[in-house]
């Protein structure tokens, strides 16, 4: 989307339905249209990738001011307008950029004409598919017939057939009957992720979608073709008949498999989650998002999920189930055992800065030393996987007042050994999978506390496991690789009594101590904002859906800057 | 915004209500002396006597999936029934045709569909809903159960229930 006044690009008059406006100049007659809340039905057209103009969804009527013989001077109303000459024939509004005096109709019998027209064309080979079409309900060819078709067939004959349930790469399965050959899965593999294998072969009616011969679409990003193909042609095994688009509640949240942060939306309904799908953010994913991340929900479901707090006493095998109150209680009384350079901590960098600061208060009341968190390297690649699989580390460090992060566990690991840390308190990590970390090291402790949320071996170790919420059941903020503060959204509460981990140190801040004057997450926002510099006089409202840039790093998203190269060529919108 | 309801005055003889109780009391002496002298009781002896016969061609029972000639379900789980149905009494599950399945073009079916007859009113949308003329209402209104599990009809109950029904649209027989 391109800002409405750009710095020195002059300015245009155009009329939309009737109304004078201004745009810069350049701007995309459909882009303008958008801009004053005027929609122009569109399929091949994508802000993000080129226009190739095919699909003739969006043909408008335009007009000119008419051609002045030599000499002649341009006849203006009192407004400064000229008269406008309208074409006799339409034009497409995703491909023609707006000029002065320039007319458009979206709402003439012409364009009119012109919708039912394309309408009706795109449905004469359509499946009648809509009951097992995963797109319905979301299905542009279903809005845009709903609203701009004719209501009826004329076409008497047999409607083609062409190859259905077609698996053309490990996550995407294709149905030619149903596509309309918009383009914008080909141009998407081809233009912002490099790997063209997708094209339309044979002609006319018989056109179909296919994979180049000897190839699969199996990018990391192949995913977003699905997200998209404006109707069902293109469909994602994972979400596959799971739920119907209309039974899902939506959540703006972001990614946490990485630290890229990629803004998401998380579909879900009665508590289990379905679906995660991009959201458009100019500053950290575009429209995009990498399919590892896009699947990495399916644990938030899983039958392995902690609902309840347990605890295990000295000399017990087996965990006891027992009722919050109860294990606040006496993980507290545990923990006041032991003095304070007895015991460390291990928080997380998957924790959101709320959690993380509610830690930092339970050191302080403990006056804990050992503090640190696991670290988690992996490849970056060229686009928006970033190498940092932690989402917040940036976060603990600043919030954690962490010098080296990761930089501590080797000293943990010997105080344990040597016996003078006693005490361990583990949020959210799973110490045995993730580090160099033993159970016969663990051992050695007087007492351990975990909290994930899932069992895990470490949990299996604890004296205390309390279920920690993930990521979709919780509200906060955490800071990207490139310095951005987002917002995460609790889509809904977890499973069971799980808490969010903010909720527990609370908690076990309030059984050591007495009251904290904190209620909800915008009160831990506020205390925050008021004792770390880098948040003062942010609200988390402030945050709001897009982010906002927070800390300074020189760090630049791949994906990002060629879009940007496109942009400033004009390639794409944006 | 906000329409004003105009509310009817009432007379001051409306308003003491004597004259409506005695206008009720008419109606039920009425009924009284006519099945005293009149045409006899009409009371049936349910459930000993029935008046399953008479029941009309539109009556609305119990809903019910239903298979087509070839006995294959027509239900392809879209869930539409499950959104209309206002007291939320449909719950279903859907999943993908094995390819080796004779009906695999169809793609989609329900693994579990359960309607609780405990919430069910017979209002008959999920029926008017169904694009595919799977699910209708049946004449069986004597529904009941000693728990409340017994009153939830799974898949297999509510084929029995709805057994053949010949003759509707058939797309998906069609060369696919
Ligand atoms: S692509 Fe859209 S119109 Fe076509 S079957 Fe799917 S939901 Fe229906
Ligand atoms: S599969 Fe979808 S995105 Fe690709 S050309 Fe067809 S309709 Fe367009
Ligand atoms: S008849 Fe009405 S209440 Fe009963 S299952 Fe159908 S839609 Fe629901
Ligand atoms: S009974 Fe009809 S409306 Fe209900 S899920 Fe099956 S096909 Fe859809
Ligand atoms: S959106 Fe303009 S031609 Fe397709």
């Amino acid at each position: 989307m391109s800002d409405d006044k750009q710095q020195g690009v002059p300015m245009v008059n155009v009329q939309i339905d009737g109304e004078w406006h201004q745009f810069p100049k350049g701007t995309r007659m459909i882009e303008a249209c958008r801009q004053v809340q005027v929609e122009v039905p569109h399929y091949c057209y994508h802000p993000k990738l080129s226009s190739p103009g095919n699909c003739r969804m969006c043909l408008v009527e335009m007009g000119m001011p008419p051609r002045l013989a030599p000499g002649e001077e341009p006849v203006k109303d009192k407004d400064g307008h000229q008269k406008i000459g309208w074409m006799p024939r339409p034009v497409i509004a995703c491909a023609n950029a707006v000029a002065e005096n320039m007319g458009i109709r979206t709402d003439s019998e012409l364009t009119k004409a012109c919708r039912e027209g394309v309408m009706e064309f795109l449905l004469v080979n359509h499946p009648l598919d809509c009951p097992i079409c995963d797109q319905a309900g979301e299905c542009s060819l279903q809005e845009y017939s709903a609203e701009h078709g004719k209501g009826d067939s004329r076409f008497r004959d047999e409607k083609n057939k062409k190859p259905k349930n077609v698996e053309i790469g490990p996550r995407i399965r294709l149905d030619d009957e149903r596509c309309i050959m918009c383009s914008r899965c080909i141009r998407f593999c081809a233009e912002t992720v490099d790997d063209p294998v997708l094209g339309f072969t044979d002609r006319g009616s018989h056109t179909v979608l296919a994979v180049h011969p000897n190839q699969q679409l199996a990018n990391d990003y192949s995913m977003n073709t699905v997200d998209i193909c404006p109707v069902g042609a293109l469909t994602s095994n994972d979400f596959r008949f799971q739920m119907r688009t209309w039974f899902m509640k939506e959540t703006s949240s972001i990614c946490t498999s990485c630290g890229r942060g990629c803004n998401t939306t998380i579909g879900s309904r009665e508590g289990t989650v379905f679906r995660q799908t991009p959201r458009d953010n100019n500053e950290v994913n575009s429209a995009w998002m990498c399919d590892h991340g896009r699947m990495n929900y399916h644990y938030l479901n899983s039958e392995a999920r902690l609902t309840d707090p347990m605890i295990r006493k000295n000399g017990e095998e087996a965990h006891q189930v027992v009722p919050w109150s109860k294990a606040i209680r006496f993980a507290a009384d545990e923990l006041l055992k032991f003095n304070a350079s007895e015991v460390a901590v291990i928080a997380s960098g998957r924790m959101t800065n709320e959690e993380l600061f509610m830690t930092r208060r339970l050191i302080a009341e403990l006056s804990v030393e050992h503090v640190d968190i696991v670290l988690r390297r992996g490849k970056a690649d060229d686009y928006l996987v970033a190498a940092d699989k932690n989402p917040n580390t940036a976060g603990a460090k600043l919030v954690l007042g962490l010098k080296k992060p990761g930089g501590e566990l080797a000293a943990i690991q010997k105080g344990i050994e040597s016996g003078e840390i006693k005490a361990l308190v583990v949020l959210q990590e799973n110490l045995i999978d993730d580090t160099d970390f033993t159970t016969e090291l663990l051992g050695k402790l007087d007492f351990l506390l975990t909290t994930y949320p899932l069992a895990n071996p470490t949990a299996d170790d604890s004296h205390v496991v309390l279920p920690g919420a993930a990521f979709a059941e919780k509200d906060g903020t955490m800071i990207n690789v490139t310095g951005r503060l987002q917002r995460l959204n609790k889509a809904h509460q977890g499973p069971g009594q799980t808490m969010e981990v903010w909720e527990i140190c609370r908690d076990l801040i309030l059984a050591i101590d007495g009251g904290n004057g904190i209620y909800g997450v915008d009160d831990v926002f506020k205390e925050m904002a008021g004792q770390i510099k880098a948040f003062a006089g942010l609200t988390l409202s402030k945050v709001g859906d897009q982010g906002l840039p927070l800390l300074k790093t020189k760090l630049t998203v791949p994906m990002l800057e060629r879009e940007k190269e496109r942009i400033a060529k004009g390639e794409i919108v944006g | 915004m906000a329409i004003v309801v105009k509310r009817p005055k009432l007379t001051f003889g409306e308003k003491i209500y004597l004259s409506s109780i005695a206008k009720g009391m008419m109606i039920t002496i009425g009924h009284f002396w006519r099945a005293l002298f009149g045409k006899g009781t009409v009371t049936m002896q349910y459930p000993e006597e029935k008046w399953d016969e008479n029941l009309p061609e539109y009556y609305r029972g119990a809903p019910a999936l239903v298979t087509d000639e070839q006995d294959r379900e027509r239900c392809v789980a879209c869930q539409l029934c499950e959104f209309i149905c206002p007291p939320r009494a449909i719950t279903i599950t859907p999943e993908e045709i094995p390819s080796d399945d004779q009906w695999a073009k169809v793609e989609k079916r329900p693994q579990k569909f359960e309607i609780d007859m405990a919430r069910c009113i017979y209002c008959g949308f999920c029926q008017e809903v169904c694009p595919e003329q799977a699910i209708f209402l049946r004449k069986d209104y004597a529904i009941t159960g000693v728990s409340r599990d017994e009153m939830v009809h799974d898949k297999k109950k509510l084929y029995e229930i709805g057994g053949v029904r010949e003759g509707l649209v058939n797309k998906w027989n069609k060369l696919k």
